[in-house]
């Protein structure tokens, strides 16, 4: 059960006393709950479940699993296959 | 999308599959456990293209699959009632209780509306204070967060009429079940992403030491998916037994603290029923006595509920990951989405469900890799 | 009872309660498209009718009223008909004001001419509040077809092209972004048009189109189905060739929707001769609300009566149609 979607963070109000933001996932815009996400600032992506921002997106870290998996890619094609292991990021 | 296009790349798919194809020496089972990652292998046809050394067996992960019908039945007969304003998530609504779904309810006059958000019902209890508003609080580790604060906000906001039906359940039982039940073949696991977001992957360390099975924490689209596989099986071939983190951008060893802090503040684990599995020690979530008063099942009192689920319907097997949906005798004939026999045929997580809407004749078009 | 939501279930009561009920009285009748009534003399009248539920009755990009005269407007052009008239039926809850029922009116008015139809003969009932979302309408229209022309489902075969007028999902996911409980913010407009002017630019370049659908509830998986299984062939479309905006997939990725399964009220979707593709493709991308035409799929040999989507990965999936009306979902 665990449909989240990442957005991007625009705007933090509070609501009824609780951190609140406008959360855009592309053309479409959700209000979210920030509760859960007090390190959060505008302009973050964040992961939403259920109308609550779950964590925060590490983009860097997006970016160098997106990086390994071209790298496996690039040492396959050279037949270098096997000196890959767990080349966690 | 930023963040979910990159992860559905073909270029990159196709040399993850062929990293697999390539650790593979032998034959593996592997289960991944959330409906989510279900759905998106089926759905992307994963499975099709995966070497066949390397089976994946689908597990329990989906909330809606294995809530135990004699909740169904009990929010089926607080949803009927007439002051009640019952919400839920869409997925409920077609879950077949003994006899009923909620869409039944909902067609014979009962209140029953679909929230996005259950912070959306307590807003609904607000504004309608001359009704009884319920929430049906289902789901894995990863929605429990967001249903603990709606009560406690209801709780800080002074509503007397918002309380919630709480059928809350847990990945790491589950497991442990699985790996203790003598008909189990699964040899390594993919863990739910989004449940250790939140609650971190060290609760799983003890797992993968006890039964000696690599676990690998993994997202949910189709890359994700290919490196959770390609990760647990590079485990299986070195004979290791690891939890490892293949979806480093959502998830962090220790989780959501500010979120595990509430989750501890609302709840307490408790025994708990699975559809089609049968009793779970611990392996679920139920609202502590201090917010007895928001608590749906002390609130109605529905009377004796007797329970009784199809006996030719195998979703425990399936649910177990003993039985593939299309080897069930009722799968595509009595029992399809149009006509449930359990809930795995209903959910769009369920495997039976996924299985029906995506594979349930081979097209003669479809592909083999290579 | 989830009837009324263009999936199976709504089919279902056509094939198993309605025609058995009405009998022999049925016998001539085609229950998912416009009916063709043969006058002598070559005089051929396309007839159709539907009715309008839709909550809320504005919604960014159209209302009601609109959507009640284009739909039956394309159901007649589905056939290949040009409308020649409409009648209209509503039935007004107490209380509705009066404002709201003459902006709904009006917008009627507006749209039959934008169509080039007329609105010749109309009914009016009221009923309690409490009995009705404000409006229903009801529409029921005839138009002439040109000669030559014979379009309906029956008529796909191996080979046929498959193309799609633009964009989908657009109007199923503007209204869920002001339903109750799921509310969110979003530029999109519903694609609320009139298809038949479209269809006559597309039978000026050829006049042998085998079929045309407009995918509204259920949306083009709906669509596709059905006349899958009604021609008995096998249809296969590229899931990556799908004119889907990035505004629907973003709203169908947090609502846990497919867009193939999203209601358009503006788009359509026709089987051609592989002959014929690129010159009526031409001819609908010339059109204004035809210029994202593209083309996504073809009717095969084998899986008689199944869709299948192939994944940009290789792999394929049989596509099905929605099971009543679409709920949002968090797993």
């Amino acid at each position: 059960m665990c449909l989240g979607v990442p957005g991007k963070v625009l705007e933090i109000r509070s609501e009824h006393g609780t951190r609140m933001a406008t959360v855009d996932f592309g053309g479409v815009t959700k209000t979210v709950c920030l509760a859960y996400v007090p390190e959060v600032q505008e302009g973050d992506y964040t992961i939403v479940h259920a109308g609550f921002a779950i964590t925060r997106l590490d983009e860097a870290s997006a970016l160098e699993t997106l990086q390994m998996f071209t790298d496996l890619g690039l040492l396959e094609e050279l037949g270098g296959a096997d000196a890959v292991t767990e080349g966690a990021p | 999308m930023k963040y979910l296009d990159e992860f559905n790349d073909p270029a990159l798919a196709r040399s993850l599959f062929e990293q697999i194809d390539a650790a593979a020496t032998k034959s593996w089972a592997i289960m991944e456990v959330c409906g989510g990652q279900t759905h998106s292998i089926i759905r992307n046809g994963i499975d099709q293209l995966l070497t066949d050394r390397v089976e994946l067996i689908h597990g329990p992960g989906c909330p809606v699959c294995v809530t135990p019908l004699e909740m169904i039945d009990r929010a089926l007969a607080i949803a009927a009632r007439p002051n009640v304003l019952f919400t839920s998530f869409g997925d409920m609504l077609r879950v077949p209780g003994s006899r009923d779904d909620l869409f039944s309810v909902k067609a014979k006059g009962g209140d029953v509306r679909v929230v996005y958000s259950p912070l959306d019902a307590v807003n609904l209890a607000q504004e309608h204070p001359d009704k009884e508003v319920v929430f049906f609080g289902v789901g894995f580790e990863t929605t429990a967060p967001a249903n603990a604060m709606a009560v406690f906000q209801a709780r800080e906001r002074g509503l007397q009429n918002f309380s919630m039906l709480v059928s809350h359940v847990l990945v790491p039982p589950a497991i442990e079940a699985l790996m203790t039940s003598p008909t189990s073949r699964v040899q390594g696991f993919l863990a739910a992403g989004h449940v250790c977001t939140v609650m971190g992957t060290r609760q799983y360390e003890p797992l993968a030491e006890r039964y000696a099975v690599p676990i690998v924490v993994t997202g949910f689209e189709p890359l994700d998916v290919l490196d959770g596989i390609r990760r647990c099986v590079l485990q299986l071939e070195a004979g290791s037994s690891e939890v490892e983190n293949a979806y480093p951008r959502a998830v962090r060893a220790e989780g959501n603290q500010p979120a595990q802090e509430m989750l501890a503040r609302v709840f307490e684990t408790c025994d708990r029923q699975w559809r089609g599995i049968g009793m779970i020690p611990m392996s679920g979530w139920r609202l502590k006595s201090e917010f007895a008063a928001f608590d749906a099942e002390r609130r109605f009192d529905v009377g004796e509920l007797s329970v009784s689920e199809p006996v030719r319907c195998r979703a425990g097997d399936v649910l177990q990951g003993v039985l593939k949906p299309d080897q069930c005798e009722c799968f595509g004939k009595e029992c399809t989405p149009r006509t449930p026999m359990g809930a795995t045929m209903v959910s769009s997580e369920g495997a039976c469900a996924a299985y029906f809407q995506y594979r349930r004749l081979d097209p003669p078009a479809a592909v083999r890799r290579g | 009872m989830g009837h009324g939501g263009g999936g199976q279930l709504s089919a279902e009561l056509v094939q198993h309660l309605f025609l058995p009920a009405f009998g022999e009285a049925a016998r001539t009748a085609t229950p998912t498209d416009a009916h063709v009534l043969e006058l002598g003399n070559g005089v051929r009248l396309a007839f159709s009718t539907d009715t309008y539920v839709v909550r809320p009755l504005f919604f960014p990009g159209g209302n009601i009223g609109e959507l009640a005269v284009y739909g039956t407007v394309n159901d007649l052009a589905m056939r290949g008909a040009q409308p020649l008239a409409l009648s209209t039926g509503f039935v007004l809850e107490e209380g509705l004001e009066m404002d709201v029922l003459g902006r709904i009116a009006t917008s009627m008015g507006v749209a039959a001419l934008n169509a080039g139809v007329q609105l010749v003969t109309g009914d009016t009932k009221v009923v309690e509040r409490g009995h009705g979302d404000g409006v229903y309408i009801n529409t029921a229209g005839i138009g002439l077809l040109p000669d030559g022309v014979d379009i309906r489902p029956e008529r796909a075969r191996p080979g046929d092209v498959v193309i799609v007028s633009g964009e989908i999902g657009l109007h199923g996911i503007a209204v869920l972004s002001l339903r109750e409980g799921l509310e969110f913010g979003t530029e999109l407009r519903s694609d609320t048009a009139p298809l038949n002017h479209l269809v006559a630019a597309m039978l000026a370049a050829c006049a042998d189109i085998h079929v045309l659908r407009d995918p509204t509830r259920g949306g083009l998986a709906a669509s596709l189905c059905e006349i899958a299984e009604t021609a008995q062939v096998g249809i296969e479309f590229e899931e990556r060739s799908l004119p889907v905006p990035e505004a629907v997939r973003a709203a169908c990725g947090f609502l846990g929707l497919d867009p193939i399964h999203v209601a358009n009220e503006g788009k359509l979707v026709a089987f051609v001769a592989p002959d014929h593709a690129d010159q009526v493709l031409a001819a609908m991308a010339a059109t204004d609300v035809g210029s994202r035409s593209t083309v996504i799929g073809r009717v095969v040999e084998g899986h008689a009566g199944v869709v299948v989507a192939r994944t940009g990965f290789g792999s394929t999936r049989i596509v099905d149609r929605p099971l009543g009306e679409q709920l949002p979902r968090i797993c």
